[in-house]
């Protein structure tokens, strides 16, 4: 460390050479406007998606058990309210707060699907996922998480995050609720437990490899 | 353009805040007292300060970010400049040790740099750069703390061991090769040049070296790699 002039002109030095050649910036836009964009993206493939869905049969699934309602609207709910929390966070100024926004909605989602759970280990003769079937969940949430993950970095990056870890896991657990709720589709059976952990698995994995890739992805070295 | 009277409010202010090491950003919270009477204690200070000259601050400083948003380096320049004592006070505040303060300085003029189309004129500059100081003088206690965990100061201990390799002649035989490489890297085109000065000899990031030549990581590495190539060729040849 220099003397403190060395320190003031190595700071005029910095200055000059960081307002030389200044090009004008695009002003980013407000997250919530960023955060619509990825959820319009999710949605157009929720679209694509139910097509090849057998949507009559998910709608008597839906009637017939209102958990399965509540566990579709906590995960779709986490989704939309991780995507706003990720792309708050993703700015230099961000509050650590906003993490905390979709965690009622994930609380619901947990709670929904362990009532569901409970449903299928009490009546008799309910269908119970198979491990071949719990590995299908797997790799569906998995599978649809990677291109909504890279998606989402990509939006994230341009922000400039200075809790780049934090950022990247909540966008993760955006891309998981999102994966969960478009795995509804074709999901023809109520969660018993071992597929509940599966998904509890899944999810935890596509958070933790968000986060695994943060600093590299999202850090102000990057 | 800012009034004169404002710039001069602020000028004055920064000078304050020099010598006091007063946080705007606090200033901006307490809506109490208005009368001016300078004391030594900060807080004291703090309700001193009229509250206009804050908002006044903080105005001047958006208005400059905004100019530096369009391009203007001028705006720019000077609103770095102006940023620098807020900086250091905000860090001193995080109890970064004197010798510190330097290096949060100028990490949060290049997170700035990098930052500055995040910025939203609707919302206060100050806290912005509260926040990003905040954050970046954190960052820097957690690195300092992961350094200090791996090495282990002990002057006496470097000192007193001794050197079994040493060689005497092996010191003028560095100069001269220290000379020849400062000769052919003076050769090089001022790009490549630039790519070596930076990346290699004082050890700046990539991304770091990106902000302060303005040009893409791609560029620099193809620059680098060049660079060494001609240089490996050269030294060869001087040999």
């Amino acid at each position: 460390m220099g003397t403190s002039s060395d320190n003031g002109s190595a700071h005029e030095h910095l200055i000059r050479d960081l307002a030389s050649g200044l090009e004008p910036v695009g002003r980013l836009r407000p997250p919530t406007v960023r955060a619509l964009g990825w959820l319009a993206v999710v949605a157009i493939v929720a679209v694509a998606l139910a097509r090849f869905a057998d949507l009559p049969a998910l709608e008597g699934r839906l009637l017939a058990s209102p958990d399965m309602w509540l566990a579709v609207t906590g995960a779709s709910m986490t989704a939309v309210l991780a995507a706003l929390a990720a792309f708050q966070l993703s700015l230099p100024d961000a509050n650590r707060a906003w993490a905390l926004l979709p965690l009622p909605a994930a609380l619901l989602w947990v709670i929904a699907s362990g009532i569901g759970c409970l449903r299928a280990w009490l009546v008799p003769g309910a269908h119970v996922a198979e491990l071949n079937e719990a590995r299908d969940c797997l790799m569906f949430i998995i599978g649809v998480s990677i291109p909504l993950s890279v998606l989402m970095f990509v939006m994230l990056r341009r922000a400039c995050s200075l809790q780049p870890g934090l950022t990247a896991a909540i966008g993760g657990l955006a891309t998981a609720a999102a994966a969960a709720t478009l795995l509804n589709f074709f999901h023809p059976f109520d969660a018993a437990v071992t597929d509940l952990a599966v998904h509890a698995c899944a999810v935890a994995l596509v958070i933790v490899a968000n986060w695994a890739f943060s600093g590299r992805l999202l850090g102000i070295a990057s | 353009m800012v009034h004169p009277t404002v710039r001069a409010i602020a000028i004055d202010f920064s000078l304050f805040n020099d010598l006091f090491c007063v946080d705007p950003a606090f200033l901006a919270g307490h809506r109490g007292g208005s009368v001016f009477k300078p004391e030594i204690t900060r807080r004291t200070m703090a309700k001193s300060i009229p509250d206009e000259a804050v908002v006044e601050l903080d105005r001047s400083w958006s208005a400059l970010m905004i100019a530096a948003q369009a391009g203007d380096s001028a705006a720019y320049e000077e609103l770095l400049r102006e940023c620098v004592p807020y900086i250091k006070n905000v860090a001193r505040r995080r109890n970064i040790a004197g010798d510190r303060t330097d290096d949060v300085v100028q990490d949060v003029l290049l997170t700035i740099h990098r930052a500055r189309h995040t910025y939203d004129p609707s919302r206060s500059f100050t806290a912005w750069l509260r926040v990003i100081t905040d954050r970046r003088a954190i960052d820097l206690v957690r690195r300092t703390l992961r350094q200090e965990r791996r090495e282990v100061h002990a002057p006496r201990a470097f000192e007193n061991h001794a050197d079994e390799t040493a060689d005497p002649a092996r010191g003028i035989a560095h100069a001269d090769e220290a000379t020849t490489v400062s000769r052919v890297l003076e050769a090089l085109p001022m790009k490549q040049r630039e790519a070596v000065q930076y990346l290699v000899l004082e050890e700046h990031s990539l991304a770091d070296t990106a902000a302060l030549t303005q040009r893409s990581k791609v560029s620099l590495k193809v620059n680098l790699h060049r660079a060494l190539k001609a240089l490996r060729g050269r030294l060869e040849r001087a040999e």
